[in-house]
Parts: C-alpha cells; sequence; structure tokens
C-alpha cells in the first residue's frame, strides 16, 4: 500500500492556500480581458483595468489580492489504497491552514460561537473540510480561500418541480440581482441543481472550481450555463456595480439527480478574486 | 445621468461640506491626506461608547471612515491588503456617527435607505474603493498607527495617511446613487428588478452557443 506523510499535506495546502492569495490564475486574468475588452462603461472599464494591476502588484509583491483572505475549504479526493503515516489527516490539514496564514500574512478572519462571542481563533482554522473517497491511491487536494462579500449572497431554494429550467433561470438571475454590487462582480455563479439541500450547496461550491468559462460537459447544461449568463449580463450591474455590460465572468452549473417532488437550486458566488488551487500527492 | 469623467479629481481630506457639496454621483477622486479605519467591531464598539454617554477615542467630525480591515503587514511594510469591505454591515451604525459629524465613509456595496437619507441630512458622502483591489489600494498608504481597540486585531481603529486613494462618489448629498443610475443605464431586463418579473416569461434572448469567446 503506498505511504505519504501527514506533513506533507500539512505543506501542500499551506503552499497551495499561499499561492491562490498572491497570484491570480491564468484563466481569471484572460476573462478579465476579456471582459475588458467587451465593455463599454467607461467606469466598469476602469475597474477592470484597477482589477488587473492589481493582480500584477500581488503577483509582483506576492501580497494578497485581496485582505480577505477568506475562509479556508479543502476539497479531498482520497484514494481508498493510500495509507496516510505520521499523523491525523484533518489535523495535517488545519496545521497547513495555521501556517499559511502565518507565514503568508493572510488575514484571520475566523470567528468562534458565531451568534454569539464572536473570538477570532487567531490562525484561520478550522478550514471546512470536504472528502471523497475514490479508487487509486493518490490524494488530490483544492485548497480555496474564499472571501465572504462574496459568500454572504449564497442562496438556496427548494422550488417546486413544475417551476422547470425557467424557474431555475430566474432564480439564479434574482440571486445576482439582488447581490448587486457586494459580492465585487464581475462574478462566477456556482448553481448547484438537485440531490438534497446540503448536496445542491455543496454542487454550487464545487462549481466555482471549475476554470473560468469551461462550459459543462453535457451540451444541455452548457447551454443553461450560456442562457443564465445572458440574462446575468442583461442585469446592468457591470464591476463593482458602476453600471456595465459584464456583471459575469462565467455561470458554472453542476447538476446530481433529485426527489420525484423537488427541485432543489443553490446558488454560491465567487468575487473577481478566484483563489484556489489544486494538487494531487 | 451625466456623463463620468474619467479623469479623477484630487481632493484633500479631511473633509469640509464645501467640498461635500460639489461632489456627485459617478464623480473619479484621488484622496490624499488622513482618514479613519474601522469596520464592523470597531463601529459596535463605538456606538456603545456614544451609548454609554461618553466620547468617542477620535474626534470625527469632517472625517472620513474607511471600511476595511488590512492583512499583516510583511516585515519592512506599514501595511499588507488593503481594499474595502462590504458597507451594508454599517448602515446600522453609520447614521449616528454622521450626527457625530463624520464626512465621508468609504467601502463598496449598496447603502440603506436610511444611511442614504442620512447622507444627505448631515451633507456626508458614501465613497465606493475597488472591492478586491487590496493589493493596489495598499500602495497609496503611507503612514498607518492603530489609535483605539487594539486588542481587536485586523479590526483594531486606525488614522492613516493616504496619497491619491482612488474612490469613486456612490452616494452624494441630492441623493445621486451611482449604483442605481450605473445600472439602469446598461440594464436591458425589461421592468424592474429581476425579482419583479413573473417566473414564466419566456427567454429574452436566443441562447448564445457558448461561455464569454476565449482569446
Ligand atoms: S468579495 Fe472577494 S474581492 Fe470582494 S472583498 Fe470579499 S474576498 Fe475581496
Amino acid at each position: 500500500m503506498r505511504e505519504i506523510a501527514s506533513r506533507m499535506v500539512t505543506e501542500t495546502v499551506s503552499t497551495l492556500l499561499q499561492d491562490g492569495c498572491y497570484h491570480l490564475a491564468d484563466d481569471v486574468i484572460t476573462a478579465l480581458r476579456q471582459a475588458y475588452e467587451r465593455e463599454e462603461s467607461p467606469a466598469a472599464r476602469n475597474v477592470l483595468v484597477q482589477l488587473l494591476e492589481n493582480a500584477e502588484a500581488a503577483d509582483r509583491d506576492e501580497i494578497p489580492l485581496c485582505q480577505d483572505t477568506g475562509m479556508a475549504v479543502v476539497f479531498l479526493e482520497l484514494g481508498q489504497d493510500l495509507h496516510l503515516i505520521g499523523g491525523d489527516l484533518y489535523e495535517a490539514i488545519q496545521e497547513g491552514v495555521r501556517r499559511a496564514y502565518a507565514q503568508g500574512y493572510l488575514r484571520k478572519s475566523v470567528v468562534v460561537k458565531p451568534f454569539s462571542a464572536r473570538v477570532n481563533t487567531r490562525d484561520n482554522t478550522p478550514a471546512v473540510i470536504h472528502t471523497t473517497i475514490v479508487p487509486g491511491d493518490k490524494l488530490k487536494i483544492t485548497a480555496l480561500s474564499k472571501g465572504f462579500g462574496s459568500e454572504n449572497m449564497s442562496r438556496l431554494a427548494m422550488l417546486t418541480p413544475a417551476a422547470g429550467r425557467q424557474g431555475v433561470i430566474d432564480f439564479v438571475v434574482k440571486c445576482v440581482d439582488e447581490a448587486g454590487a457586494n459580492p465585487c462582480p464581475p462574478v462566477i455563479v456556482g448553481v448547484g441543481i438537485g440531490g438534497t439541500a446540503e448536496k445542491c450547496m455543496l454542487l454550487a461550491k464545487q462549481a466555482l472550481l471549475r476554470r473560468v468559462g469551461d462550459p459543462h460537459p453535457d451540451s444541455e447544461i452548457a447551454e443553461l450555463e450560456a442562457a443564465i449568463l445572458n440574462r446575468v449580463n442583461d442585469l446592468g450591474i457591470g464591476a463593482m456595480g458602476y453600471g456595465g455590460r459584464i456583471t459575469a465572468l462565467a455561470v458554472h452549473v453542476e447538476v446530481f439527480p433529485t426527489h420525484i417532488a423537488a427541485l432543489p437550486v443553490a446558488v454560491n458566488l465567487q468575487c473577481h478574486s478566484v483563489r484556489h488551487r489544486e494538487a494531487t500527492l | 445621468m451625466k456623463t463620468i469623467s474619467m479623469i479623477p479629481r484630487s481632493v484633500q481630506l479631511p473633509l469640509s461640506e464645501d467640498v461635500v457639496e460639489t461632489l456627485h454621483a459617478g464623480d473619479g477622486l484621488l484622496l490624499t491626506g488622513v482618514m479613519y479605519v474601522g469596520r464592523d467591531a470597531a463601529h459596535k464598539r463605538m456606538i456603545e461608547t456614544l451609548e454609554a454617554g461618553e466620547k468617542l477615542p477620535v474626534d470625527l467630525k469632517g472625517q472620513v471612515i474607511y471600511f476595511m480591515g488590512p492583512t499583516p503587514a510583511r516585515p519592512g511594510k506599514i501595511i499588507g491588503s488593503a481594499g474595502p469591505t462590504s458597507s451594508y454591515r454599517m448602515d446600522a451604525y453609520s447614521p449616528r456617527l454622521m450626527a457625530e459629524g463624520l464626512k465621508g465613509m468609504i467601502g463598496k456595496g449598496m447603502r440603506s435607505r436610511e444611511v442614504k437619507e442620512a447622507i444627505r441630512q448631515y451633507k456626508a458622502v458614501y465613497l465606493g474603493a475597488i472591492g478586491g483591489a487590496g493589493a493596489l489600494l495598499s500602495s497609496c498608504i503611507r503612514k498607518v498607527e492603530v489609535v483605539a481597540y487594539d486588542d481587536l486585531g485586523a479590526e483594531a481603529l486606525r488614522r492613516i495617511v493616504v496619497q491619491d486613494f482612488p474612490v469613486t462618489v456612490v452616494n452624494d448629498i441630492y441623493g445621486g446613487d451611482l449604483y442605481e443610475e450605473g445600472q439602469s443605464q446598461y440594464r436591458s431586463t425589461p421592468t424592474g428588478r429581476e425579482s419583479g418579473r413573473s417566473p414564466c416569461g419566456p427567454p429574452r434572448r436566443p441562447i448564445s452557443p457558448r461561455h464569454p469567446p476565449r482569446i
């Protein structure tokens, strides 16, 4: 059985989180450039230029792209034939988060007891961890720093099956519309359709991990993505909400079977400060 | 809506009422001078202080407050990434601070009706900075000191000196609102906010086959 040391996990998580916070990924830069070329609003174009300049400054000086370096969300695809040695897997991840936020001069934004004593944990732990067991002997780690300006705009609707495709589109567009300038547009719209309530929300978040603008491989879902994107960009919100043609860089939809009585739809928005990285050990 | 000038105007801080009167939604400004920095927790404490009948740790008359909580500074730097946070979370507190003489707020995102009314009543201004441009905005900050609530860490009340700090006027004393005006210019959704649409309406446009074209 293949073995890896838990400290490898710690180091990987720490590196992935820091990289994500300083260096805007190529797909996002390309999408921002395209948005700039297509945008007609001078105010929105001005914002897009500054976002590209911001990415350059962050990359050059290793200073976080955004001061909200988020809550860490870690996705694991753990091969069932892999054996971890030298410590607890989840503790290794939390240690990676601790290290990234301390050594990387990232902001610690996590508080305990959300509804009462909102005391900062001072090391940005705990991370939210989602694990899937898969065949094989590898461990794939995806680390996301999720800012809460956009996270706070998340919504879930348990639609009736009668609402259908149109109901899904209307709900998603309404969410982006109501969010307005708050989630730092241009955004990436993550949509989950199906499953149970919690599965649906997880799908919406996983949808954000796709390369920006890559359509879903299923053509029916890809068409839905394009239809929602059109409608979202008709809202006129524009970069930072100053008015413009480009409100979303992309819409990503993930789908899962659901119950005969249900049509769950979840929306999870990702601001332009897209910070996720993956590695396979 | 008047056309937005892409050439920003330089404005000195703190703000006088005369200057506030010249600001209109959509104006680009470059701010130079002193401003305060505080977000949720610092606002909560300031309001608790006022409610207890005590004095604020700083005099807010004519001042501007920036809703921001920076990342820690690297050694040799004075501050880390320093972009705005969402302003609506300060809506419950802002009118009270404007009553104390606060003249300007810098943040991102929409404000409540109460805040917009207080902006008119107290002759103040709400300015938008670019959310997620913390690395760029950080380079406009020349000096930083914590002036109160040190225990709040990233949320402590700070006084900073900025040079040519770029902002856009969002809400002015005349009721101007950049979000409403800017968005209505580019909105091609038929009636009001999307939420007002019939859920069964047909899609408005033919479906385009692909996402934004890739370069
Ligand atoms: S929504 Fe994103 S870009 Fe905006 S402040 Fe939060 S983390 Fe930064």
